[in-house]
């Protein structure tokens, strides 16, 4: 998934989010018909989640994932390095999703999108 | 009435950059700072503190902050700060900010607090009248946890930020309130938004979420982090708002960091339940309506944002006593570190169990194996021969060392056991269950912080925040345990 979305992940108590952003419209298409609720599930069993759900956010390109119960016991309970769940979103991006029939049209248009002129 | 409203957040969590605040001042041309301190478990912190001294309870990086602003509240006299540091206590923060004010000639300056947050006193009546204070994940009752609650706080709205400025206020310090709300209560009071205009409210309850992490909109934890400008002096951001709700979010000229549709799209996805529905006390704002496009260098346009009418209910943020953690790291090298981290991990927890220690729970994680997981739920991967690896452990000050030959303790030497607080209705389960084992009572709790000390040790530290970054010092096993109280 590296090469089609980029990710942010942060608690709400014991339970952590995982939000998925596609770079191009192509991209939201097949991350919301391949990424499923329960591939990422899947892809985080060691975690112990007692169920995920998935959110669209059309307007952004966005799927966010709720896992919950998956944090140890969350930031004030843990004993895990990443209380938080930070490492999740970058985590998620290593996930292999099958292949699409035009990659180039889902991958990142360039670097630093929308910060020049 | 202002045409554009500029609000500026310069502190994402207590313990954020110092320096931050003044830089977005001086180079930011803001019409409000808000500042940002509390985390879920800093409110317990600071209620012990206001146990031990009435003049307490309040985030005193508030008045280091204050300080380094004196010169510019001199030259922008029109500048506001509203800022949530008065944590437990904001009539002790109003007063020492005064003081520090007083000092610089700028006693004038008018100080509004916002209270009513703090239901302890209140708790069993609010019990007895109905209100069950149950968990809101699990639904469990308050009665299980009652006697060993230290704080108990609800998130307030922009009623009292909004009535604060109404009255004159120039500096604005609350207790808790929802920390988009630091945002909104400007906004409203400038923009005279009646408290149901949901759409309006909505999109400054963005903007609030947007740059209440400070940093972290502006490039910090950015995917692309290699693009981003130069984080040392890394800018933190503002919105730009206007009556209609539409905003812009950038950063200072001539500072580090990116703003981009990336920066932000994740930002706002940050700690986000359903994206359509983010609950405030002011409002449900629908994040999956508003329309961010590039507007500049640095600068990202946000219109479009919905909302609905605020929830019936407030959250309320209940912190409780449980048990004690001890951490520790130590350091291992050489062939097979990894295996070898893993080892020691098991013979300090061998050997802890032999001096009749009993743990709730406890976990050894390995960190530098080579691996890009973390060791605590991920396959370890490669364990490339030759990488160094670290164990840790804290054990009883006074006991002897549980470590073996060809270590090194990476941290601060023998284990201090530190007094645990959990947080519940930010949704923890109170699930912890103590193993029943020989009672150690003389532990006593130290607020050392042990592992991730790279600097002098703070006391007290607050808690993990929510914005704050993982620390994740290289090459280290950490084990942690909870241990009986």
């Amino acid at each position: 998934m590296h090469g089609i979305a980029h990710t942010r992940s942060g608690d709400k108590g014991n339970h952590a989010n995982v939000a998925v952003i596609a770079y191009t419209a192509a991209g939201y298409e097949h991350l919301r018909e391949h990424l499923s609720a329960d591939r990422v599930a899947a892809f985080f069993h060691q975690l112990g989640a007692s169920r995920v759900e998935r959110f669209l956010a059309p307007n952004v390109w966005g799927l966010n994932f709720v896992l919950h119960d998956c944090l140890a016991g969350g930031a004030s309970r843990s004993l895990r390095i990443d209380t938080q769940g930070k490492a999740l979103g970058q985590a998620v991006l290593e996930l292999e999703l099958p292949a699409p029939s035009h990659p180039e049209a889902l991958r990142r248009p360039g670097p630093n999108p929308g910060s020049g002129p | 009435m202002t045409q554009t409203l500029r609000i500026g957040n310069g502190c994402g969590f207590w313990g954020d950059s110092l320096d931050a605040p003044a830089q977005l001042v001086e180079m930011g041309k803001l019409d409000y700072l808000t500042l940002e301190y509390l985390a879920e478990l800093t409110m317990s912190i600071l209620a012990r503190l206001r146990q031990r001294d009435a003049q307490l309870g309040y985030a005193t990086d508030f008045l280091q902050v204050l300080t380094s602003l004196l010169p510019s509240l001199q030259t922008q006299p029109r500048l506001k700060i509203v800022t949530n540091a008065g944590g437990m206590n904001p009539p002790a923060c109003a007063e020492a900010a005064r003081a520090v004010l007083a000092g610089a000639g700028l006693g004038m300056k008018r100080i509004g607090i916002v209270t009513g947050d703090d239901l302890l006193p209140r708790l069993d009546a609010l019990v007895a009248a109905g209100h069950t204070l149950a968990h809101m994940d699990s639904g469990a009752p308050l009665a299980s946890i009652r006697d060993r609650v230290v704080a108990a706080n609800a998130y307030l709205g922009s009623a009292g930020i909004v009535a604060a400025l109404r009255q004159g206020a120039e500096i604005v310090i609350t207790g808790r309130v929802a920390d988009a709300c630091l945002t909104v209560g400007p906004a409203r009071h400038e923009f005279g938004w009646p408290e149901d205009d949901w759409d309006r409210i909505a999109a400054a309850t963005l903007a609030g979420h947007l740059i209440e992490c400070g940093a972290q909109a502006t490039g910090g934890l950015w995917t692309h982090w290699p693009e981003a400008g130069d984080y040392s002096q890394i800018g933190y951001p503002f919105v730009d708002l206007t009556a209609d709700g539409a905003f812009q979010i950038g950063k200072p000229p001539g500072t580090g960091g990116t703003v981009n549709l990336e920066t932000v799209t994740e930002q706002m996805l940050y700690e986000v339940g359903d994206p359509a529905a983010y609950l405030t006390p002011d409002v449900v704002a629908d994040f999956t309506t508003p329309v961010l496009r590039p507007a500049g260098p640095d600068r990202v346009a946000v219109t479009g944002t919905r909302g609905r009418p605020a929830p019936e209910k407030y959250k309320v943020s209940i912190a409780y006593r449980n048990g004690f953690t001890a951490t520790g790291t130590l350091a291992l090298f050489g062939r097979d570190a990894v295996a070898k981290a893993r080892r020691s991990g098991a013979i300090i927890m061998e050997k802890l169990r032999h001096a009749g220690f009993t743990y709730a729970d406890h976990l050894i994680e390995v960190i530098g194996g080579g691996g890009g997981r973390a060791g605590a739920w991920g396959p370890s991967h490669a364990a490339r021969r030759g990488d160094a690896a670290a164990v840790g452990i804290r054990s009883e000050p006074g006991r002897g060392r549980a470590v073996h030959q060809g270590t090194r303790s990476a941290s601060d030497g023998r284990a201090a056991g530190h007094g645990r607080l959990c947080d519940r209705p930010g949704s923890s389960p109170r699930s912890v269950r103590l193993l029943a084992g020989p009672h150690r009572p003389e532990r006593r709790p130290s607020r050392r912080q042990g592992l991730l000390t790279s600097g002098p040790p703070l006391a007290p530290w607050p808690p993990p925040s929510s914005c704050m970054g993982s620390h994740t010092p290289a090459a280290a096993t950490r084990a942690t345990m909870p241990t009986s109280p």
